[in-house]
């Protein structure tokens, strides 16, 4: 029992990057954009953070944010506005980030600069005590509330909220929600920008608050992990969460295992979370993608729909009357979008 | 500006030197060219060809690192072996391509059985591949001495002999030009590539125009790419190393997607893309040796070269990359 606690423990710890970073990456897809380049986003974001942070840790945050929404921003430029193919720019980017990172970092002779110090724990008092779990759930750095604040938050937002129905209408129809008035590109803009500030901070949570250091190429494949525990998930924020500490506790099993001494190759130790996903990913993962995954936005047809309505506005045109009905047959969300077209300018109105 | 950047990368600060250490380290000398930059090219050769095949049909091979492992640890095994006789050679390197086959083989199953997409298995396999070769080769493929993390070296049978004597370059620079040419070929003329550029362009149009059955093509373009890797690694294996052992690649399976990406995803331009990209790896490790500018600075200038190639893009890359994922 003795030896529960502490992996527990480890597996929070080592889940908190992951969900940060899952957490970004479904909110991404569920706008349609597949971002490969959220393992660049985490290696730019611990860049940043052992470079700004050594001094003061909150701005090693906000620079780890700043920087991974930098990497986003270039996949905005190539994917979303010249509707450049997701994977392979998300490729190149990570290539773009881990190549940068490692190439300051040497230049800087940085391999004996640590962060000065690792953030401390924040240990809630009381609850921190409880047997088993006070460890892992009350005994983490301020990320891990942090991450798992925000997943009640997000599915909220996705879910409560039109900005969050326009988002998740966007991934399921490109055309449907660019004929009800939704900016397509600015909804997956956004959605772009947060996902990958979210694995910006994935990145300094590593290095402020884990290791106390960079490593070139610290970032280990997380962001990978982090595509396959959105999948695995199925795009759903508990999904997510669940998968998250999973893959956390699959991955901390190597410290217990050292710690052990049990008689099995660490290096096939290291393999387990990867096989599981993939296993898993075959049991839990079909088809229940947002349609428009990975999907380029088609390039414009015609006059997008907040152009009509400007038009529409300025030259005082009856306005189109649109609506969205949201239904829910087996229990999955579905949307349908119905729009009624506008009388034509010159068709006889009728009193 | 790229020199710009690389001159204030340098410590000694002197621009002239790290031009001429990127020189001397890809073409500058025989040996550079020949044992450095040649040697390089023909893995990158022999993935860049399949990866054109599985763009070309609109499927995201990310996982050629992984393919090139597993192809590596096919052709060791069987290179290891003492009784095959004249004929191991070509198995080593045969059971290379299928290891590789293999290998992309769970990820095409994994998509036509269970829906998974192809970019995450194959990232998946890549992590799976790099483990699992690390296991081998300090477990039961180790030397016998096990001091090593590495294999005992193939049987001399199994290696594949010198294209220029006194150098390193081998007779894999052949086989990367043959398979380039094939690859090219089979796109153009073929009614299978046909149908796997039909797939690629327009994957309903394919089906409902062309009754072409869509997973089955787009499956054997992944095992057929996996394939390829697997024959670079077994490659590698035969030809450079002669044994396994943990990074046995730098990074080639990415490299390719560049070398590919560059150009146009028409093998017949590979061969010129492979030797540029080996050139300007083998440069930065001239970089790194002579004038100290860190070498992971070309991993930086591929991602460039491949976001501005799909950035001006040609037709060919417009259609085939026009967001067919998942």
């Amino acid at each position: 029992m003795s030896d529960v606690a502490p992996l527990l423990e480890a597996a929070v710890r080592t889940a908190t990057p992951l969900l940060l970073a899952a957490i970004g990456e479904s909110v991404t897809e569920r706008s349609g954009v597949l971002n490969i380049s959220i393992e660049g986003c985490i290696i730019a974001g611990a860049y940043a953070a052992f470079v700004v942070g050594g001094a003061f840790p909150a701005a090693g945050y906000g620079a780890a944010i700043l920087a991974g929404a930098a990497v986003g921003m270039l996949l905005v430029v190539f994917s979303v506005w010249r509707r450049l193919d997701q994977v392979i720019v998300g490729t190149a980017l990570t290539m773009l980030a881990l190549g940068v990172t490692g190439t300051l970092f040497r230049a800087r002779g940085g391999a004996v600069a640590t962060v000065e110090a690792t953030e401390q724990a924040l240990v809630i008092p009381f609850l921190s005590e409880l047997p088993l779990i006070g460890k892992a759930l009350f005994a983490q750095p301020f990320t891990t509330y942090f991450a798992f604040a925000i997943v009640p938050l997000a599915w909220w937002w996705l879910h409560r909220t039109h900005a969050g129905l326009a988002l998740r209408a966007v991934g399921d129809s490109h055309e449907a929600a660019e004929a009800a008035g939704i900016r397509v590109g600015l909804v997956q803009t956004g959605a772009v920008l947060f996902g990958s500030a979210m694995g910006g901070l994935a990145g300094g949570t590593l290095v402020l608050a884990q290791a106390g250091s960079f490593a070139e190429n610290m970032s280990a494949g997380r962001g990978f992990i982090a595509i396959a525990i959105v999948a695995l998930g199925r795009w759903k924020m508990t999904g997510v969460t669940v998968a998250s500490l999973g893959f956390g506790l699959a991955m901390a099993l190597q410290y217990v295992v050292q710690a052990l001494g049990w008689r099995i190759r660490y290096e096939l130790v290291l393999m387990i979370p990867y096989v599981l996903t993939l296993a898993a990913l075959g049991v839990f993962g079909r088809g229940v993608a947002p349609a428009m995954l990975g999907h380029a936005r088609p390039a414009q047809d015609g006059l997008a729909q907040h152009e009509i309505e400007r038009a529409q506005r300025r030259l005082h045109l009856p306005p189109t009357r649109s609506s969205i009905w949201t239904v829910d047959p087996f229990g999955a969300s579905v949307e349908i979008t119905q729009y009624v077209a506008a009388p034509a300018r010159n068709a006889p109105i009728r009193s | 500006m790229v020199l710009l950047s690389l001159w204030w990368l340098s410590p000694t600060g002197d621009a002239l030197d790290v031009v001429s250490a990127f020189w001397r380290g890809s073409f500058g000398t025989t040996s550079a060219f020949f044992s450095g930059t040649l040697v390089r090219a023909i893995p990158l050769a022999l993935i860049g060809a399949g990866l054109c095949i599985a763009f070309r049909a609109g499927v995201f091979n990310i996982g050629a690192e992984g393919q090139l492992m597993a192809g590596a640890v096919a052709a060791t095994v069987v290179g290891l072996e003492q009784s095959f006789g004249p004929l191991q050679l070509v198995l080593a390197v045969l059971a290379g391509a299928l290891g590789g086959a293999a290998w992309a083989g769970i990820a095409a199953v994994l998509k036509r059985k269970y829906g998974v997409l192809e970019v995450i298995s194959t990232i998946m396999l890549n992590f799976i591949a790099a483990n699992l070769v690390a296991y081998l080769v300090r477990g039961p493929l180790q030397e016998p001495t096990a001091v090593y993390p590495q294999t005992e070296l193939i049987a001399t049978s199994a290696r594949l002999a010198r294209f220029v004597p006194d150098s390193r370059l081998h007779l894999g620079i052949l086989l990367a030009a043959i398979v380039c040419a094939g690859a090219w070929w089979f796109l153009k003329e073929t009614a299978a590539g046909f149908r796997v550029r039909a797939v690629g362009a327009s994957p309903s149009a394919a089906a409902v125009v062309g009754r072409v059955d869509v997973p089955r093509v787009t499956a054997r373009a992944l095992i057929v790419s996996g394939a390829f890797a697997g024959l670079a690694g077994g490659v590698e294996v035969t030809g450079v190393t002669y044994a396994l052992y943990e990074n046995i690649s730098p990074g080639y399976g990415f490299s390719a997607i560049a070398v590919a990406i560059l150009a146009g995803l028409r093998p017949n331009f590979v061969p010129l893309t492979a030797l540029l990209f080996a050139a300007l790896e083998t440069g930065a490790l001239g970089m790194q040796r002579d004038a100290g500018v860190p070498s992971v600075v070309a991993s930086a200038l591929e991602a460039v070269v491949i976001l501005a190639t799909l950035a001006l893009g040609s037709g060919v890359l417009k259609r085939s990359l026009a967001g067919q994922a998942a």
